[in-house]
C-alpha cells in the first residue's frame, strides 16, 4: 500500500513551530509522507498545497487562538474542492469550549498539550483513507 | 582549601563504599541526565574542579568576571524587580489588569502584545482575521497606546515591551505617551525586547530580513546613547529559543553569541562600545533542571564580561556587566493536572533567583490552556514574594557558590558554549549562520530527541506520562471573544477619519526616504507616532523599501 500523504501546516500569524515541526518527524518516522508548509499559511494555500501533493491528511498546528476562523474555512474550501475525505486533525491549544464546535465541522482527531506522539501516529492511520482504496 | 577530601580520592571511595552499597541496593536504571540530555556524576567533590583559580573563574560578587553575581550585596539591597508579563484583548482590559498588578505589589510592567501587532499588521488586515486581541493586547496606533497607560505615570514605573519586528515604531509611540505625560526621556527607564535574531533562529516573528532588521536595531541604539540614556535598548532573549527547545547550553550559547553580534554591528554602525554597550541586557528561560539553570546564568555572566572587556575592549565596567530578565518555562506547563504548574513554577523561580536575576516573570497555572486569569496571575506573583520573603534566600549573594557540582557545571557550560560561538564564527557569524538555518536545526534536533526521551518514559513528566488520572476537574480560564476585534477594528476606521491625513502621508514618505539612505529611522518614525500614523502603516512602509523575509520551511 502507498504511504499515507500528509501536509502539515502552520495557519495563522503564529510562528511558534515546534509542535509542527516535533510532529511532521513523527509521523516520518512512523513511514508517512510529510509535506512541512512552513509559516503563516493561509486556509486558501493549504488547501492548494494538499490538492497539489494529493494528501490524505492535513494536520493543523494552532496555538494561538485562531481556530475558530482557520479550521471552518479549511473545511469550507475542502469541500469546495470535493475533497472532503481528507482527514484533518488539528494540534495546539483549544480551549474546551471550542471542541464540539470542530468535532461539529468534521475535525475529530483534536490534539492537546501532552498528546503523545503515538497517540496522533495512531488515529491518523487508523483513519486516514489510503490511495489503495481510491478509485 | 585542604581538608579531608583531599587524602580521600572519589575512586578510593567508590571502590571501598560505593560498590558494596551498590551491591546491597542497586541505583534506579534510569539515565541520569539533565534535562537537557547532560549525564550526571553521581557525586561531585574538590577533585573535579582542578584547576578552577577562585579570582578567574569566580572572584566575589561585584568583581570580574562576576560569576557570582553583579551586585556586591546581591538581594540584601534591592530585589529582584517582579515583572508580571501581560496583555490581553482591549487596551482598556489590559490596562485595567496592569492597576491590578501594581496594587498587588508588582513593582514593574510588562507588556504583551497580540500576533498582529507583532507581525506590523492593522487589526483590519486579512492576515489578523481571528488574532486580534487574542495573545496579548491590540495595539493599532498612538491613541490605543494612550489607551494603555492610562492613569500610569512612566516617569513613575519602568516598562518592559515584549516586541521586536516592529520595536522602534511602538517604542516611539510609547516615548510620545511619556512626552504627553511631561515625563523626562532622560530619565525614563524600560527594556525593549528589539531583538530580531532570535526571532529568525525560533520565534520566527520576523518582517524584513536580517540585514537591514539589524539596521532599525543599530538606530535604536544610537538614539537611544543621546536621548533616551536610562532605556534598554535590546533584551537579547534566550527564552524563545529554549522554549522551541534548545538545551540549555544551546540557550545560552545562541543567545550570547547573538548578543556579541548586536556589540560587532554596533561598532560596525560607528558607536563606541561604551556608549551603547551598558544598556543591552539579556533574558533567560528559567526551566525544570535546577542546578543546570544556576549554572547557565552563572556562566552566562562570566562569558559577556570575558567578551567585553578582552573582545571588545569595552573599558566601562557598566558593559561587562550581564544584566538578566527571566521567566519561567512556560512550556514545562501542563494541561494536565494543572496545579502542578504552581509547584513547577515555584522551583524554576527560585533557580533564577539563585542565578542572581534582576527581574522575573513567574507564569500561572493555567498557561497550558489560555492567557492567566486574574486569580492564577496573582498567585504566580506571591509566589516570587514568599521566595523573596520566606525562604531566606535573599539573606545573602549566591549561596551556591563553591558547590563542587554547581561550579563543575558553570564552567562545562562555559566551555560548551565557547564551542559554539567557534562553530558560529566559522560560519562568519550569527547572521551568516541563521541564513545557512544552523541554530534553527541545532534546535528541532534536541526538540525532537527530547519529545522521542518522553515517549520513551526516559524522562518523567508528572501528570503526563506517569501520575495521570482519568479524570480531571477543568481549571477556570480566561476566554477571548471577538468583540475585542470588532471594537479594535471599528475604532481605527474612526482614528483613520479623524486624523490629519495628510500630515500621516508626509510622515511616512520620510520614513520611506529615510530607510533607503542612511539616516536614524528613529526621529521619523517619532513624527509617524505623533501623527497617529498606525503600527501597519509604519511597518508597511518599511516592507516597501526592504521586502519581507521568508524563511524556507525544513523539517
Amino acid at each position: 500500500m502507498d504511504k499515507i500523504r500528509v501536509v502539515i501546516a502552520k495557519p495563522g500569524l503564529d510562528g511558534h513551530d515546534r509542535g509542527a515541526k516535533v510532529i511532521a518527524r513523527a509521523l516520518r518516522d512512523a513511514g508517512m509522507e510529510v509535506i512541512y508548509t512552513g509559516l503563516r499559511q493561509t486556509p486558501e494555500q493549504i488547501v492548494a498545497a494538499a490538492l497539489q501533493e494529493d494528501a490524505d491528511v492535513i494536520g493543523l498546528s494552532i496555538l494561538s487562538g485562531a481556530h475558530n476562523h482557520i479550521c471552518p474555512r479549511v473545511m469550507e474550501l475542502l469541500k469546495e474542492q470535493r475533497l472532503d475525505d481528507v482527514l484533518v486533525v488539528v494540534g495546539g491549544i483549544i480551549p474546551d469550549v471550542d471542541i464540539p464546535k470542530l468535532q461539529a465541522m468534521g475535525i475529530t482527531g483534536i490534539f492537546l498539550p501532552g498528546s503523545p506522539m503515538q497517540e496522533i501516529v495512531d488515529f491518523i492511520t487508523g483513519h486516514a483513507r489510503r490511495h489503495a482504496e481510491r478509485v | 582549601m585542604k581538608s579531608t577530601t583531599a587524602e580521600m580520592p572519589k575512586a578510593r571511595w567508590e571502590r571501598e563504599v560505593l560498590e558494596p552499597a551498590l551491591k546491597q541496593a542497586p541505583e534506579r536504571e534510569i539515565p541520569f541526565t539533565t534535562i537537557s540530555g547532560r549525564p550526571i556524576e553521581r557525586l561531585y567533590t574538590e577533585e573535579d574542579l582542578a584547576g578552577l583559580e577562585y579570582a578567574h573563574d569566580l572572584n566575589h560578587p561585584g568583581e570580574y568576571p562576576y560569576t557570582r553575581g553583579i551586585h556586591p550585596a546581591g538581594y540584601r539591597g534591592r530585589l529582584w524587580t517582579m515583572r508580571q508579563f501581560a496583555g490581553f484583548g482591549t487596551p482598556e482590559e489590559t490596562n485595567e489588569r496592569y492597576k491590578q498588578l501594581l496594587a498587588a505589589g508588582g513593582t514593574g510592567l510588562s507588556v504583551a502584545f497580540d500576533l498582529p501587532t507583532l507581525m506590523g499588521r492593522d487589526p483590519d488586515h486579512d492576515l489578523s482575521l481571528g488574532e486580534v486581541g487574542k495573545c496579548g493586547v491590540s495595539i493599532a496606533s498612538l491613541a490605543d497606546m494612550e489607551r494603555l497607560f492610562d492613569g500610569i505615570s512612566l516617569a513613575d514605573i519602568t516598562t518592559s515591551m515584549t516586541i521586536n519586528s516592529p520595536a522602534s515604531m511602538i517604542f516611539a509611540m510609547y516615548l510620545v505617551v511619556a512626552e504627553k505625560q511631561g515625563a523626562d526621556w532622560q530619565r525614563l527607564s524600560g527594556t525593549i525586547q528589539n531583538d530580531i535574531l532570535k526571532e529568525f533562529i525560533a520565534q520566527k516573528e520576523y518582517i524584513y530580513p536580517p540585514r537591514p532588521s539589524m539596521r532599525l536595531i543599530t538606530d535604536v541604539f544610537a538614539f537611544c546613547a543621546k536621548e533616551v540614556p536610562r532605556w534598554n535598548t535590546i533584551s537579547v532573549s534566550g527564552y524563545h529559543i529554549r522554549e522551541a527547545g534548545a538545551t540549555a547550553l544551546q540557550e545560552l550559547a545562541f543567545t550570547l553569541r547573538d548578543g556579541l553580534e548586536y556589540i560587532q554591528y554596533g561598532i560596525d554602525a560607528g558607536l563606541d562600545v561604551d556608549a551603547f554597550a551598558p544598556r543591552i541586557s539579556f533574558f533567560f528561560n528559567a526551566h525544570s533542571d535546577f542546578f543546570e539553570e544556576i549554572a547557565k546564568y552563572r556562566a552566562a555572566r562570566k562569558l559577556w564580561a570575558e567578551a567585553m572587556r578582552d573582545h571588545f575592549g569595552a573599558r566601562d565596567a557598566r558593559s561587562w556587566k550581564l544584566r538578566f530578565h527571566t521567566q519561567t518555562a512556560g512550556v514545562s506547563l501542563t494541561a494536565q493536572q494543572p496545579y502542578n504548574n504552581v509547584v513547577r513554577t515555584a522551583l524554576q523561580a527560585l533557580a533564577a533567583v539563585l542565578g542572581g536575576t534582576q527581574s522575573l516573570h513567574t507564569n500561572s497555572l493555567d498557561e497550558a490552556l489560555a492567557l492567566p486569569t486574574a486569580e492564577a496571575a496573582t498567585l504566580a506573583l506571591r509566589t516570587q514574594q514568599i521566595i523573596a520573603h520566606e525562604s531566606g534566600v535573599t539573606n545573602l549573594v549566591d549561596p551556591l557558590g563553591g558547590s563542587y557540582f554547581l561550579e563543575r557545571l558553570t564552567l562545562d557550560m562555559e566551555q560548551g558554549a565557547k564551542d559554539y560561538f567557534a562553530t558560529i564564527d566559522r560560519m562568519g557569524g550569527m547572521v551568516e549562520a541563521v541564513d545557512q538555518g544552523y541554530p534553527q536545526r541545532e534546535i528541532a534536533e534536541s526538540s525532537y530527541r527530547f519529545q522521542q526521551a518522553v515517549e520513551a518514559r526516559d524522562k518523567i513528566v508528572v501528570g503526563v506520562n506517569d501520575y495521570v488520572v482519568d479524570a480531571e476537574s477543568p481549571v477556570p480560564t480566561l476566554y477571548i471573544d471577538e468583540t475585542t476585534a470588532e471594537r479594535q477594528i471599528a475604532r481605527l476606521g474612526e482614528l483613520k477619519r479623524a486624523r490629519d491625513n495628510g500630515r500621516v502621508t508626509r510622515a511616512l514618505d520620510a520614513l520611506r526616504r529615510a530607510a533607503a539612505g542612511t539616516d536614524n529611522t528613529m526621529p521619523l518614525l517619532l513624527e509617524c507616532a505623533r501623527a497617529y500614523a498606525t503600527v501597519g502603516e509604519m511597518c508597511d512602509a518599511l516592507r516597501d523599501v526592504w521586502g519581507e523575509y521568508e524563511e524556507v520551511p525544513s523539517i
